[in-house]
């Protein structure tokens, strides 16, 4: 069995460690002997859209955005979409998310047009959201660290993916955090992700191994060790959120 | 003469600090908070007569280690520094490090003022401190939650440094494409430092790079050589930006286990001089070459320079040395990818394969997201280690990040008391062998304590 994992712009959107998550859904798939290519897209001709099980698309900075929104605004944007109906599920945290919903508004000039994979909006707030992420969600909980100025409000057919217990989440306003709508996921969680909530990063592999595989199931890692970073970042955000 | 204000914050100061040090508290910046909170201006005000002036020195790694040459080189020059020594480098350190000197009718003994500067406090602590120099060693993304985005950043930077006086000298890393557009004033004063031994630095982009695009025309950049991150021989092929000559360069880097040596040469390319620092680590060299830049903006003679940094000792932490029950600790602070991943550089050029202690901290002065770790090249370190001891308020995480880095389980051990760790660490060292200490910034000051309080190294505020 293998598969095939994309990193989208990583020389552009690559702040706050989020190849971690990359790096975990790498290791998760080989400790189960599974093979493992990763190959990056960057801003240009992709040459085989069709390729990935799973994408990855992390956070960047303001400049890095504004070429990654121009680029995924032509063709690479629509090839994204098409492997998604394709099958592929994408992971995204920060700036990934916020290009992977409609637009994002900000507080002056035009809005920029996101890729309308997610049925979300983002308008630029005022301060900044800095701190230890805490997020039930229906499965487990999700432990993480935000650093966003976005407000992202969620459309009718993106679910939440949870309910901030410490922390802001999508808005501030209405206690939800990231978004899932089919095989794709969006979330402010830094930390880096998946590493910390494997039960998310085996989801993904799950969806992703989907594609072309039949029937897969995953068999158990011993998860001891994440099992106490997830309790010892907890404690952190409970008592120093 | 500072005015009334001055010399009752002055006052008030010297009585904090007084009152402090016989309470046996010292090297913290509170007499220089109290100072402050009474006049703002008590930084303005102290430093203006200061006959050689004033030299701030910033920049996301190296600030510590150059200013802590150029206090050497200024001393061979038969100056008398002012020094934040302790590493207090918010505007209260400074205040702090002038209290230290003054007298109580706000007269100061040193004659230049010398600065670390925190590179977010640096827009606002230039326009106080007029300086005659600025230094900038670098800038890498470091503590996000406290500096946000780089690019944000070096702008702030940008528009501070071109609100000073045309007399003020900029020394600016040539090498970092972010440092080397700082300097935007046409009619700017700059010395620009950079390395040019094309031995140094492989051809691949690394992945932790923040400025893969071109600062004047958003282009990607190309690298002839990649030193560290983005630094290295960077140009624009689309709008022909590239690496500002070099006023002061190293022709020819060699390494040691414990030193480093550099080959200087100027504008014209005539060899000055050989330099041996005695701290090893190509990024040691780069913050070698941004002093003797800065010494030759204050118009300090080379062989001065260059005998001073030839007796140069480390600060707390920076690969110095400490005996232990007959192991030897190596030091090393780590705070953010680019500085780990340069501190790992060093270590492993010598072919080691470290025993380690390391600890992760989540606290204010070590940034509060942990997230960094994964861009740090573990993958790299990983292979070489062959045990690890791990603490740290968040020594789980790094814990988790060397696992998924491919160390095995049998070879890291978690041990959540520093104390603990440390006899743990050196008991599995064989007598005569090394352990190199990994740890973010408050994590080493809590060694430190430990260590100070065994009896082998004195406490910080003493150094």
């Amino acid at each position: 069995m293998d598969l095939r994992i994309a990193h989208l712009y990583p020389d552009l959107m690559n702040i706050y460690g989020d190849r971690g998550n990359v790096i975990a859904l790498s290791q998760r798939a080989k400790w189960r002997a599974i093979d493992v290519e990763v190959r990056s897209y960057s801003v240009g001709e992709w040459a085989d859209p069709d390729w990935p099980d799973v994408w990855f698309f992390g956070g960047g900075q303001d400049q890095g955005q504004d070429i990654v929104g121009a680029d995924l605004a032509g063709k690479n944007g629509a090839a994204l979409k098409k492997s998604v109906e394709g099958g592929a599920a994408i992971f995204s945290v920060c700036g990934g998310y916020q290009l992977l919903g409609h637009e994002y508004v900000p507080e002056t000039g035009p809005s920029i047009p996101g890729v309308g994979i997610l049925d979300a909006t983002t308008r630029a707030g005022k301060t900044r959201f800095v701190g230890n992420l805490l997020v039930n969600a229906p499965d487990a909980y999700l432990i993480g660290f935000e650093n966003h100025s976005g407000r992202t409000y969620l459309g009718a057919n993106a679910k939440p993916l949870g309910t901030v217990v410490v922390g802001n989440g999508n808005n501030g306003e209405d206690k939800t955090e990231g978004a899932v709508q089919g095989k794709v996921i969006g979330c402010y969680l830094h930390g880096s992700c998946l590493p910390k909530n494997p039960w998310l990063a085996d989801r993904l592999l799950g969806w992703a191994l989907a594609r072309r595989h039949d029937a897969v199931k995953l068999a158990p890692l011993d998860d001891a060790d994440e099992k106490s970073a997830r309790d010892q970042a907890t404690e952190v955000a409970r008592t120093r959120p | 003469m500072p005015d009334t204000l001055a010399l009752i914050a002055n006052a008030a100061g010297k009585l904090t600090r007084e009152g402090l040090r016989m309470t046996g508290r010292g090297g913290t910046a509170l007499p220089g908070l109290v100072a402050l909170t009474l006049d703002p201006d008590y930084i303005t005000e102290l430093s203006s007569g200061l006959t050689h002036g004033v030299i701030c020195v910033s920049g996301t790694n190296g600030k510590t280690t150059t200013a802590r040459m150029l206090a050497d080189i200024t001393r061979a020059a038969g100056w008398e520094p002012i020094h934040n020594r302790s590493g207090s480098n918010l505007d209260r350190g400074v205040a702090a490090a002038l209290l230290a000197d003054a007298n109580w009718y706000g007269e100061t003994r040193g004659d230049v003022g010398l600065f670390e500067i925190d590179e977010a406090s640096l827009p606002g602590a230039v326009g106080r401190l007029k300086p005659r120099v600025v230094v900038i060693t670098n800038l890498f993304r470091d503590q996000m939650d406290r500096y946000f985005e780089l690019d944000a950043l070096a702008k702030r930077i940008g528009d501070a440094l071109a609100t000073l006086p045309e007399e003020t000298t900029l020394v600016l890393n040539a090498d970092d494409p972010l440092v080397a557009n700082l300097a935007r004033r046409r009619d700017a004063n700059t010395i620009f430092f950079g390395v040019e031994d094309q031995s140094v630095g492989g051809t691949i982009p690394q992945a932790i790079s923040d400025a893969t695009r071109c600062p004047r025309c958003k282009a990607p950049l190309t690298y002839k050589r990649v030193v560290l991150a983005h630094v290295g021989d960077w140009s624009c092929a689309s709008c022909w930006l590239g690496r500002p000559p070099r006023d002061v360069s190293a022709t020819k880097v060699v390494l040691g286990d414990s030193w480093s040596e550099i080959s200087l040469a100027g504008t014209i390319g005539s060899i000055f001089a050989a330099v041996r620092v005695p701290i090893p680590g190509l990024y040691n060299a780069y913050n070698a070459l941004a002093a003797i830049a800065a010494a030759r903006a204050l118009e300090i003679g080379l062989t001065e320079a260059t005998s001073a940094l030839a007796n140069f000792r480390p600060a707390f932490g920076r690969l110095e040395t400490v005996e232990l029950e007959g192991r030897t600790l190596r030091l090393v602070l780590v705070k953010n990818p680019a500085g780990f991943n340069a501190a790992i550089g060093a270590l492993l050029e010598t072919g080691r394969k470290p025993r380690l202690l390391a600890a992760l901290n989540d606290r204010d002065a070590d940034g509060r997201d942990v997230s960094w770790i994964w861009d740090a090249d573990f993958e790299t370190l990983a292979p070489t280690v062959s045990h690890a001891v791990i603490t740290g308020v968040r020594g789980r995480d790094l814990a988790l990040r060397f696992k998924y880095a491919g160390l095995p389980k049998e070879r890291i051990e978690v041990v959540d008391e520093w104390r603990e760790a440390i006899e743990r660490a050196v008991s599995l060292a064989p007598k005569g062998g090394e352990v190199v200490v990994l740890a973010t910034y408050t994590a080493m000051q809590d060694l430190r304590e430990v260590l100070s309080r065994i009896g082998v190294v004195a406490p910080f505020w003493e150094d």
